[in-house]
């Protein structure tokens, strides 16, 4: 049993993923000791192939470790069946992914209200939820738009407010801005600030320090191990004395 | 910085003495650059001498209170027009820091990096911060502690950028290497790594 806080919302405590076997296997993962609490903000940095994307899958139950232990919300990823994994995942874990992965047949508040569905919510409550999620990434009215008559921008912002539909705890983001603008990353950046403000764990994979510099950690990942850790300083004052301005 | 040129720039908006020079300096510049009020006057002096400011007189409470003259005005339009002069080019002790390194045996270069990374975006994460919180309560005096801290943001992101290439090109270099030796020892031909060519760019 692992020994944790009563906000700590994602642990993972010596994760190693390793893919083949004998000769040819590939360690993803080795040896990862994570924590992310409730209103904390962590980006994963590191170039390909360190095991970024790995690590997010791992935390979020969609691929299960070699070795080692995933918390979320204090629950043993590994004791849950697979269709009690998939309960977990659409009512703690929120995922945005670099495609979106958005059903280009429903209306942004139908994607949105989908996973709620899912659990067996009842359609009206479920919108009533998708509305509000809508709200907070900043387009309520494109609730009834389909995915092809917004930009790429907007489709991030009904993945992102799918991902945080509910009373989801854990956000997990992989490489969201990928393919927008500055503008539109800075956006996306604004949403999952205010998520962890507003209590909920989050853990971002990025290649941008742009990006990665919302968070109030950044981890860095080589060859699938945790090397570094920053956290801000939080004074900025001291900082631009320090630089010599 | 020219803080002959950015006094100057001040007294054509109007007369001010020695300490309002200051103050208004600091307020527009988001208290970036403070500064000293004994350069303030040992630069008002120059400028007086070189006939770009002429003392106007007392303002009654013992302050001696500058004017900017018509020279002083040409040199403010020549200064605004003028690009900035860069050091030709720019001295960056991290570019001569990983130069040298990449040039000296023994020494870990990858940890050079890496521990500049993580100051830089420890830097990054400060800079971004201190940009939301302002943005948040903004005022009209923040516009131009906003633009400061963009310029921040914008240089430290174009650190980290370059430490990403360093290192990339160090993986890439010591992987031909790699390759290099291995072929080396397997039919004993000698070829020259493409790291000797690419060290000497």
């Amino acid at each position: 049993m692992s020994v944790q806080g009563p906000q700590q919302v994602l642990e993972l405590a010596k994760v190693g993923r390793t893919f083949g076997e004998g000769a040819t296997a590939v360690a993803a993962l080795r040896d990862v000791h994570l924590t992310i609490s409730a209103g904390e903000f962590v980006a994963v940095m590191g170039p390909s192939g360190s095991g970024k994307s790995s690590l997010l899958a791992v935390a979020g139950g969609l691929d299960r470790p070699t070795s080692g232990a995933v918390y979320v919300e204090s629950t043993p990823l590994a004791g849950l069946r697979l269709n009690e994994l998939a309960r977990l995942r659409r009512r703690a874990v929120g995922y945005v992914f670099q495609d979106f992965n958005l059903v280009p047949t429903l209306t942004a508040a139908e994607n949105v209200a989908l996973p709620l569905e899912l659990d067996g919510i009842s359609a009206r409550k479920a919108h009533r939820q998708a509305a509000d999620a809508l709200r907070q990434v900043g387009i309520p009215e494109l609730a009834d738009r389909f995915m092809d008559q917004m930009s790429g921008g907007q489709q991030q912002r009904v993945a992102i407010a799918r991902a945080i539909v509910g009373k989801r705890r854990l956000i997990l983001a992989d490489e969201p801005t990928g393919a927008l603008d500055s503008t539109t990353g800075q956006g996306i950046m604004e949403v999952l600030r205010a998520r962890a403000d507003a209590g909920a764990a989050v853990m971002l994979v990025t290649h941008e320090p742009r990006h990665a510099a919302w968070a109030d950690r950044v981890v860095f990942l080589r060859d699938g191990r945790i090397i570094d850790q920053a956290a801000a300083m939080h004074d900025p004052t001291m900082l631009l004395t320090q630089a010599g301005l | 910085m020219s803080i002959r040129h950015s006094l100057l720039a001040l007294l054509q908006d109007q007369p001010r003495y020695g300490y309002q020079l200051r103050v208004e300096f600091e307020s527009r510049t988001g208290a970036t650059w403070p500064l000293n009020i004994g350069q303030v006057y040992t630069t008002l002096d120059r400028l007086e001498r070189d006939a770009l400011v002429a003392k106007e007189g007392d303002d009654g409470e013992g302050h001696v209170v500058y004017s900017i003259t018509p020279a002083g005005k040409a040199e403010v339009r020549s200064w605004f027009a003028a690009p900035v002069e860069r050091n030709n080019p720019p001295r960056n002790e991290l570019a001569i820091k990983l130069a040298l390194a990449v040039t000296l045996p023994g020494v870990d270069v990858q940890a050079i990096i890496q521990a500049q990374r993580v100051a830089s975006i420890r830097a990054l994460q400060d800079y971004t911060k201190a940009r939301r919180d302002t943005a948040a309560n903004q005022r009209a005096a923040d516009t131009a502690w906003l633009l400061v801290l963009d310029s921040l943001i914008f240089q430290t992101e174009a650190e980290v950028r370059w430490l990403d290439l360093c290192e990339a090109r160090m993986v890439q270099q010591a992987q031909a290497a790699a390759t290099s030796a291995g072929r080396k020892t397997s039919n004993g031909a000698t070829e020259d790594a493409p790291l000797n060519a690419d060290s000497r760019r």
